[in-house]
C-alpha cells in the first residue's frame, strides 16, 4: 500500500505528497499533460524539443542545472507520446531549491534564441544517433505510420522528420508554453523524506501565485477501427531479414489493456514463453523474438517482432507466427501460464516500488489518468484476469483485419 | 513579496554525515564468504554468486562467456525450458553475466519465493550439462546478433579503443568474431565449468529484506558445495598497447555520425591519484554540468551527449572520453576535447565551480546509497578490488578537501594530448 496525501492549490495545481522516511532524499516530480500526441502533423517532435528548452533558463534564473547541482541534486526529464515528465532528486534538506527552480520555469521561460538554436542541433543529433545511424532504426517510424491513419500516435516522440525540428521558431515555443505549461495542466508529486505540512507551505509559497492558465481540452481524432490487414515491404542495408507485426489494443484503463499485458507475458515474456520456446528454440526460425506493448494512454499496439535465422524464408516465418497465434486461440493459456504471468507482474511492481523516484512518477501518471489510488489497485486488476478472458481477448485482437505487418528485408 | 531571483538557502552537502551501511559478513560451512545487507521496505531479495570465472581465466576466446551464458540451458534433470519456467513461475529473475575477472549468477525474487528457487540455483551450479543442440542455437543466434552489432559505429568503436589500450591478447582488449563462435566446443565448456564453477572460488552477496534465517537457508543450499577447496590464481596478462595513436575508420560510407573515443591508460583504484582523478573527471566530463557537456553539447550542439569516465577495471584502468557527434563536426569535437584538457592544465578551477562539483558528488553519493541493492553493489566493488570501507570514507574526504592546485597538477600529469589514443568510427 502506497500512502499519499493530495491537495489542490487555488490555481488548479494538483499536489501529491508521498512520505517515506527511510530515504535521506526527496524527489520533486512534475508531470505536464502534454505529449507528442498534442502536436500538429507538420510540426512533429515539438513536445520533446520543448522539453530540452525547459533547461535553457527561466524568467528569473539564468541556469536551471547549476543551482540544483550545487544543492547536491540531479535531474532529468522525458517526453512520451502522452506526457512530459520532469523530476529531480536531492538531499531532503535542500528541497526548497527544487521548488524555486520548478516554479520559476512554470511561471515563464527565458525563451532564449541561443538555447533554441543549440537544442535544435542537439535533438537532431539525438534523432540521428537513435533512428538514422542504427540498423532497423526506422522501423517504428514506418510501423506507426502504417498502423495509425488518423491518430497522432502515427509519429514518434522524436518527430517524423529532421526538418520539423530544424524549422521550429521561438514564436512556436512561446505559444506551446502558454498553452500547456501552467498549473491547470500540471501535477506535482513530492516524495521521500518530507512532511505534508511543509510541502503545503512550500507549494503555496512558490507555485500558489502562478496564474492558473487555461485547462487544455484534448481534442484528438479517434483512430477508426481497422478493417483490413495492412502490409509494408522494406529493403534496407541491414544484415538480417526481420518481421514486425502489430495489433490494436484497448486504452490504458480498459480491461483489454490488462489482458493484453498478460498476453504479452505469456507469448514473449521470458525464456519459457510460448513464442520464444516454439519459434526460437524448437523451430529455429528466429534468432530473437519479442512480444510487448508500449503502455500508451490511448488505444495502443501489441507488437511481435523478430529477426529471421539466415536461410529462413519470410513467408515461412510469417506463417510460423500466425500458426502460433492460431494455436493460442485454439488451445488457450493454461492456469500455469496465467499464474506465471501474474507472479511476474507482482514481482515487477515490487521491484519498481523500491525506488522512491519510480513511486513518484507512478503517482503522477495515475493522477493524470484520473485517480492516484490506481497505484494501489493495479495488481488486483491483473489478478482478476481469467483464462477465459485471455482466450476471448486473443480471439478479438489477433484478427487479420486488425493486423499491421512489415517485412523488413536485408539487401546485403 | 517573493524574490525569485534569489536562491533559497541550502545545506552544503559536504557537511552531511554520510555513512555506508555496514554489510554483515559470515562464512558458510565450506568457507564461502557472504556479505549481506538487510534493508529496504519491499519484500524483495537479491542473491549474487560471484565466481572467479571471467574471461581472464579462459585459454580460448569466449569460453568463459559461453559457459556462463549456458548455465541456464540444461541440467541432468531439467531442460532449458523447465529451468526458465521454474524461475518465471515464481516471478523470479535469474541472470548471469561474465566480466573480465568474475562471472556471476544473480537471482532477484520476492522474499516469499526464495525457498522455492534457491535449490534450483544449486542444481545449475552442480549439474549443468551444456547440451549440444542448445550450444548450436546459441552460436547461431550470437553470430546473427554480432552481424547486426557490427553495423553500429559505437559498437565498433568500443571494441577498437580497448584493443588499442590493452592489445587483442589481453582480457580487457579482446573481442569476439564469428570464427570464435564456430570454434567453440561443448567439451571446453564442461572443462571450464568443472574447474571454475563446480570446484571454483566463490563469494556471495545478498541484499534486500532478508528473512531471519537467511544464513541457514544459504548454508543449507550452498554451504555443502565443493567451492573454495583450493585457491585459483589468476593468470598474468600484460597489456600490449598499440604504438599508433590516431585512427579513422569508415564502417558505413553513408553514416551520418561518428563515434569518437579518446582514451589513455590509467592506474587502478589503489593508485594515489585515483580518487582525485574522479573529482577532476567530474569537472571535465563526468556529469551533465561538466565542461565537455557545457561546451560541446550545450554551447555548440555537436552531440546529444559527451562523457568522460575511468574504466571500471580491477587490474588497470583507462581514462576515456566518449561521444557520438555529427559526421561533419567530428574533427571540431575532438579539437574542443583537447582544448578543455589544456584549459584544466593552464588555468586553476575557480572556487565556485569546485564547490559545485563537491556538492554534486556528495549529493550523488547520498542518492547512490539509497536502497539495499545500491549499498551491496558498493560493498561488492570494495571486496572485488581488495579494498575496505575505509576507501568510502577516504573518497568522501578527497571530494571535500582536494584543492584546485592538486587538480591542476593532475591535469598536467595526465591530460597530455600525445598520451591519448584517438579514434573516430563513421
Amino acid at each position: 500500500m502506497i500512502e499519499y496525501n493530495r491537495f489542490i492549490l487555488e490555481n488548479g495545481l494538483r499536489v501529491l505528497v508521498h512520505e517515506d522516511n527511510s530515504t535521506p532524499m526527496a524527489v520533486v516530480n512534475i508531470m505536464y499533460n502534454v505529449g507528442a500526441r498534442d502536436e500538429m502533423p507538420n510540426k512533429t517532435g515539438f513536445a520533446h524539443l520543448f522539453e530540452h528548452l525547459m533547461f535553457g533558463g527561466s524568467i528569473n534564473i539564468p541556469e536551471y542545472d547549476e543551482p540544483l547541482q550545487r544543492a547536491g541534486g540531479d535531474n532529468n526529464a522525458y517526453t512520451t507520446n502522452d506526457i512530459t515528465n520532469y523530476y529531480c532528486t536531492l538531499p531532503a534538506e535542500n528541497i526548497e531549491t527544487a521548488f524555486w527552480l520548478e516554479s520559476d520555469r512554470m511561471l515563464s521561460l527565458a525563451f532564449s534564441e541561443k538555447s533554441l538554436d543549440v537544442q535544435r542541433k542537439v535533438v537532431c543529433e539525438e534523432f540521428k544517433e537513435h533512428y538514422i545511424n542504427k540498423p532497423y532504426g526506422d522501423v517504428w517510424h514506418k510501423m506507426r505510420a502504417l498502423a495509425y491513419k488518423v491518430h497522432p500516435y502515427k509519429w514518434m516522440t522524436i518527430g517524423k522528420e529532421l526538418s520539423h525540428i530544424e524549422n521550429a521558431t521561438i514564436e512556436e515555443v512561446k505559444a506551446f508554453f502558454a498553452k500547456h505549461y501552467c498549473p491547470a495542466n500540471a501535477i506535482l508529486v513530492v516524495a521521500g523524506k518530507v512532511k505534508t505540512e511543509d510541502i503545503k507551505n512550500l507549494a503555496e509559497k512558490w507555485f500558489g501565485v502562478i496564474p492558473s492558465g487555461i485547462k487544455y481540452n484534448r481534442n484528438i481524432p479517434k483512430e477508426p477501427q481497422q478493417t483490413e490487414a495492412r502490409f509494408l515491404e522494406v529493403k534496407a542495408n541491414v544484415p538480417l531479414d526481420a518481421i514486425i507485426k502489430t495489433w490494436h489494443i484497448e486504452a490504458r484503463l480498459q480491461k483489454g489493456y490488462y489482458v493484453a499485458d498478460i498476453i504479452t507475458e505469456i507469448l514473449g515474456g521470458g525464456g519459457s514463453s510460448r513464442l520464444f520456446q516454439s519459434l526460437v528454440k524448437e523451430q529455429k526460425i528466429f534468432s530473437n523474438l519479442d512480444c510487448y506493448h508500449f503502455g500508451t494512454i490511448e488505444e495502443g499496439l501489441l507488437t511481435i517482432e523478430g529477426k529471421l535465422v539466415k536461410g529462413i524464408k519470410m513467408e515461412d516465418a510469417e506463417k510460423a507466427i500466425n500458426n502460433e497465434l492460431q494455436k493460442f486461440i485454439d488451445e488457450p493459456a493454461t492456469e500455469t501460464e496465467l499464474t506465471k504471468a501474474k507472479n511476474k507482474t507482482e514481482s515487477v511492481i515490487a521491484f519498481e516500488d523500491m525506488s522512491v523516484m519510480s513511486r513518484a512518477g507512478s503517482l503522477a501518471l495515475y493522477e493524470l489518468l484520473g485517480d492516484a489510488n490506481l497505484i494501489n489497485t493495479e495488481l488486483s486488476k491483473y489478478n482478476s484476469i481469467t483464462v477465459e478472458d485471455v482466450k476471448e481477448y486473443s480471439k478479438k485482437i489477433f484478427n487479420t483485419t486488425n493486423s499491421n505487418t512489415i517485412h523488413y528485408y536485408s539487401n546485403n | 513579496m517573493l524574490n525569485r531571483k534569489e536562491a533559497p538557502p541550502i545545506v552544503d552537502t559536504v557537511n552531511l554525515n554520510l555513512q555506508l551501511k555496514h554489510a554483515e559478513k559470515f562464512t558458510l560451512d565450506n568457507g564461502v564468504d557472504v556479505y549481506a545487507v538487510n534493508a529496504g521496505a519491499q519484500e524483495v531479495i537479491m542473491i549474487e554468486l560471484v565466481f572467479f570465472a571471467g574471461n581472464s581465466y579462459e585459454e580460448k576466446n569466449i569460453v568463459a562467456a559461453t559457459t556462463n551464458f549456458m548455465l541456464k540451458n540444461g541440467t541432468k534433470n531439467k531442460t532449458a525450458f523447465a529451468i526458465n519456467e521454474h524461475f518465471e513461475l515464481y516471478g523470479s529473475y535469474l541472470n548471469r553475466n561474465c566480466y573480465n575477472e568474475t562471472a556471476t549468477l544473480t537471482l532477484h525474487t520476492l522474499t516469499k519465493h526464495l525457498h522455492n528457487v534457491l535449490p534450483t540455483m544449486e542444481e545449475l551450479l552442480m549439474e549443468s550439462i551444456f547440451p549440444e543442440d542448445e550450444l548450436a542455437i546459441y552460436k547461431q543466434n550470437q553470430k546473427q546478433r554480432l552481424a547486426v552489432n557490427l553495423k553500429k559505429c559505437d559498437f565498433i568503436a568500443n571494441r577498437l579503443i580497448d584493443e588499442y589500450l590493452y592489445g587483442i591478447q589481453h582480457p580487457y582488449g579482446k573481442y569476439t568474431s564469428t570464427i570464435d563462435y564456430d570454434k567453440i566446443e561443448r567439451e571446453e565448456l564442461i572443462t571450464f565449468y568443472e574447474k571454475f564453477y563446480k570446484k571454483g572460488n566463490c563469494i556471495l552477496f545478498v541484499a534486500g529484506k532478508l528473512p531471519t534465517n537467511i544464513q541457514q537457508q544459504l548454508n543449507n543450499v550452498f554451504g555443502k558445495l565443493p567451492f573454495n577447496k583450493k585457491q585459483i590464481n589468476q593468470p598474468t596478462h600484460h597489456a600490449q598497447p598499440s604504438i599508433e595513436k590516431k585512427y579513422n575508420i569508415i564502417n558505413d560510407a553513408n553514416g551520418v555520425q561518428g563515434s569518437i573515443r579518446i582514451a589513455r591508460p590509467f592506474p587502478n583504484r589503489h593508485h594515489e591519484d585515483f580518487m582525485k582523478a574522479q573529482v577532476l573527471n567530474n569537472i571535465f566530463g563526468g556529469f551533465f554540468g561538466s565542461r565537455l557537456m557545457a561546451n560541446i553539447r550545450e554551447d555548440k550542439g555537436y552531440t546529444y551527449g559527451i562523457h568522460s569516465y575511468l574504466q571500471n577495471h580491477i587490474q588497470q584502468s583507462a581514462w576515456m572520453i566518449s561521444t557520438e557527434a555529427g559526421r561533419d563536426v567530428c574533427k571540431p569535437t575532438i579539437n574542443e576535447v583537447y582544448k578543455e584538457m589544456k584549459l584544466l592544465q593552464t588555468k586553476l578551477i575557480d572556487a565556485e565551480e569546485l564547490d559545485l562539483v563537491r556538492n554534486y558528488m556528495i549529493g550523488g553519493l547520498l542518492g547512490d546509497l539509497d536502497g539495499p541493492f545500491q549499498i551491496i553493489a558498493r560493498w561488492k566493488t570494495y571486496v572485488l578490488n581488495n579494498l575496505t570501507e575505509a576507501y568510502f570514507y577516504n573518497s568522501i574526504n578527497t571530494i571535500k578537501t582536494v584543492t584546485a592546485e592538486e587538480l591542476q597538477e593532475l591535469a598536467k600529469k595526465y591530460f597530455n594530448e600525445e598520451a591519448f589514443y584517438e579514434l573516430t568510427v563513421v
